[in-house]
């Protein structure tokens, strides 16, 4: 287990290193010169120079290569140009609600989605086997701020049962963020809830073909003891792995889906720093997540050893 | 040797497959339809796209617009139909530069064993971003127009299908005829494009399916997000982007561009869904 672990901490380090270059050049492919695209057109060639040195645009690509490194070490993810603060810490600012989304779509996904793939498996051959796959494949379709945007206007508008943006003024309690909450993780919750299912429904499947399973009937145990006692337990381990999996295509929804409800979390930091060509802030929060989704995997697969004993050997 | 030929052979079993599975054909059929009638806009006699009617803004749906007229008096069908025209050829577009791209580095990365870490890990930081992060940063950068959705698109796609590829190819390259066309001294090269390839093909078929799907979600999403086709130009994202702040008077606005996106993407999935069952011989006894 202790070679494994390591091979996998060897890759993970690789990958990181493939990141951190990423996004070095991801923001430097910009045609022209990022300083005057930032500025705009009515910025004078003082100005534009002026930036060009802050961000030391007018040093020599691998100078800045290594000038990047060596700030990264430090935990520096340099200043962003519009909020006059460093970035990590307006990512810091904006955390809480981007996790407090996640968290709560990744809950109601599960809600939704494992349920509903037990329900599919254990209906092999009836209709609802056949119904809920094809659903869920409608479900992955629908775009989150499509399914934003028509809840806005039905339940928010039209009847009013929820806030219609924004995440309550400061001194709001965790029920009344909550209610702010509870519309937008929907919108996120459902195309995510289809992944979920699917994954649950095949590794169900699965494990409903093996010899224990039989013998378990065969014991004369209730159907509904066999499903949720024997065969979901061994079947969970792989559904652990795609609600981390879930986790990167959340955090691409969530972007969106804060940018539909004018919540002030990180995905709405990354689309306004994408119209005022924030580069830093851009960067940022590619580090920031690529390494939250980095790190969060290597998380599972240690679970995922801990949990199953045949892949620890 | 007597009976018919071994290729009527496999279409009459192709045909008997297609038509066991009502969805896949419905799916092809729905496609059909939606890419003519793009490619036809020009001839079905459709109000303006593009002319400003101010004096028809925000007029519900009615016989004469079916679904609605926008914030400047255009026909939300007619948009939604020429918007086809640009999601259908990013999504065409994006699905064959990251097909070529993504066999080409997963042979590669299947056939040359120094060179496998290197590209699975390069593929495995690409894919460490989330799809639309990527894709907006790179936008960010390269500035908005359709060819650089096409780019960024791309390079989003591009290592799902090599590392589909990869793993194709991984399994392979330990057969027999592989061993067989080694003894007879092929090249590396011949072999991976002479005997590995045409056995890829149909994961990559089922791939670019599925691909074509996500593409139309994630161009949608970024154009939504005002980083993806400039919004003079219809797009089903676009439209619901200009959408978003009537939504409290005209609802209908984000009927048909939505239904169009979802009505796409299903039906595309359930084609790739219907071509891994028909292609993937493991699949064949359920027939």
């Amino acid at each position: 287990m202790a070679a494994r672990l390591a091979s996998r901490l060897l890759g993970m380090l690789a990958v990181m290193a493939f990141v951190v270059t990423l996004t070095f050049v991801i923001v430097r492919v910009v045609p022209g010169d990022p300083a005057a695209a930032m500025l705009g057109n009515e910025a004078t060639a003082e100005q534009i120079a002026a930036l060009r040195a802050r961000l030391g645009l007018d040093r020599p690509l691998l100078v800045q290569f290594a000038a990047f490194l060596a700030d990264l070490a430090r935990g520096d993810l340099g200043q962003s140009i519009f909020l006059d603060r460093p970035v990590l810490v307006a990512i810091g600012e904006r955390a809480e609600l981007t996790l407090a989304l996640t968290g709560l779509a990744i809950a109601l996904a599960a809600l939704i989605g494992i349920p509903l793939g037990i329900l599919a498996a254990v209906g092999q051959g009836r209709g609802r086997a056949q119904v809920l796959p094809t659903l869920a494949m409608v479900a992955a379709s629908l775009p989150s701020f499509w399914i934003g945007l028509t809840l806005i206007k039905y339940l928010a508008v039209d009847l009013r049962w929820f806030p219609v943006s924004g995440y309550g003024p400061p001194e709001a309690g965790f029920l009344e963020r909550l209610h702010y909450l509870i519309l937008p993780a929907t919108a996120l919750a459902i195309p995510n809830s289809a992944l979920i299912l699917r994954f649950t429904r095949l590794s169900m499947l699965e494990v409903l073909q093996d010899d224990y399973i039989r013998t378990a009937h065969a014991k004369g145990l209730p159907s509904r003891t066999v499903v949720l006692r024997h065969a979901l337990c061994n079947a969970l381990t792989p559904i652990i792995t795609v609600l981390g999996l879930t986790v990167a295509t959340l955090i691409g929804g969530a972007i969106v889906t804060e940018t539909v409800f004018g919540l002030p979390g990180i995905g709405n930091l990354v689309t306004s720093a994408v119209v005022r060509r924030d580069y830093p802030v851009i960067q940022g929060a590619l580090l920031v997540i690529s390494g939250v989704y980095v790190v969060l995997n290597i998380l599972i697969d240690v679970i995922y050893m801990l949990v199953d004993p045949r892949i620890r050997a | 040797m007597t009976g018919p030929p071994a290729s009527r052979l496999a279409l009459a079993l192709v045909v008997r497959r297609v038509a066991g599975r009502p969805l896949l054909l419905i799916a092809a059929v729905v496609l059909v339809a939606i890419v003519a009638i793009a490619l036809c806009a020009p001839l079905l006699d459709l109000p303006s796209p593009t002319r400003l009617a101010i004096s028809r803004r925000l007029r519900p749906p009615s016989a004469e617009h079916l679904f609605g007229t926008d914030e400047f008096g255009r026909d939300v069908l007619s948009r939604t139909i020429y918007g086809a025209r640009t999601s259908l050829l990013v999504g065409l577009l994006v699905v064959a530069a990251a097909t070529v791209a993504g066999t080409a580095i997963g042979l590669l990365a299947g056939c040359i064993r120094r060179l496998d870490a290197l590209l699975m890990r390069f593929t495995d930081a690409l894919m460490a971003f989330p799809d639309i992060l990527l894709a907006i940063a790179l936008m960010a950068s390269l500035g908005p127009s359709l060819f650089n959705v096409v780019i960024a698109l791309t390079i989003v796609y591009t290592p799902r299908v090599a590392r589909i590829v990869r793993g194709a190819t991984l399994v392979l390259r330990e057969l027999p005829f592989v061993e067989a066309a080694q003894s007879f001294g092929a090249s590396p090269l011949r072999i991976a494009v002479k005997h590995l390839l045409p056995n890829v093909l149909a994961p990559i078929l089922v791939q670019a399916t599925f691909l074509f799907a996500y593409t139309v979600l994630t161009e949608a999403a970024l154009s939504f997000l005002g980083a993806g086709v400039p919004p003079t130009t219809p797009t089903w994202g676009n439209m619901i982007a200009a959408a978003q702040q009537y939504m409290h008077q005209a609802g209908w606005l984000i009927l048909a561009p939505g239904l169009a996106i979802v009505v796409t993407a299903v039906s595309l999935q359930l084609l790739g869904d219907g071509l891994r069952d028909l292609l993937d011989p493991r699949m064949r006894q359920h027939f």
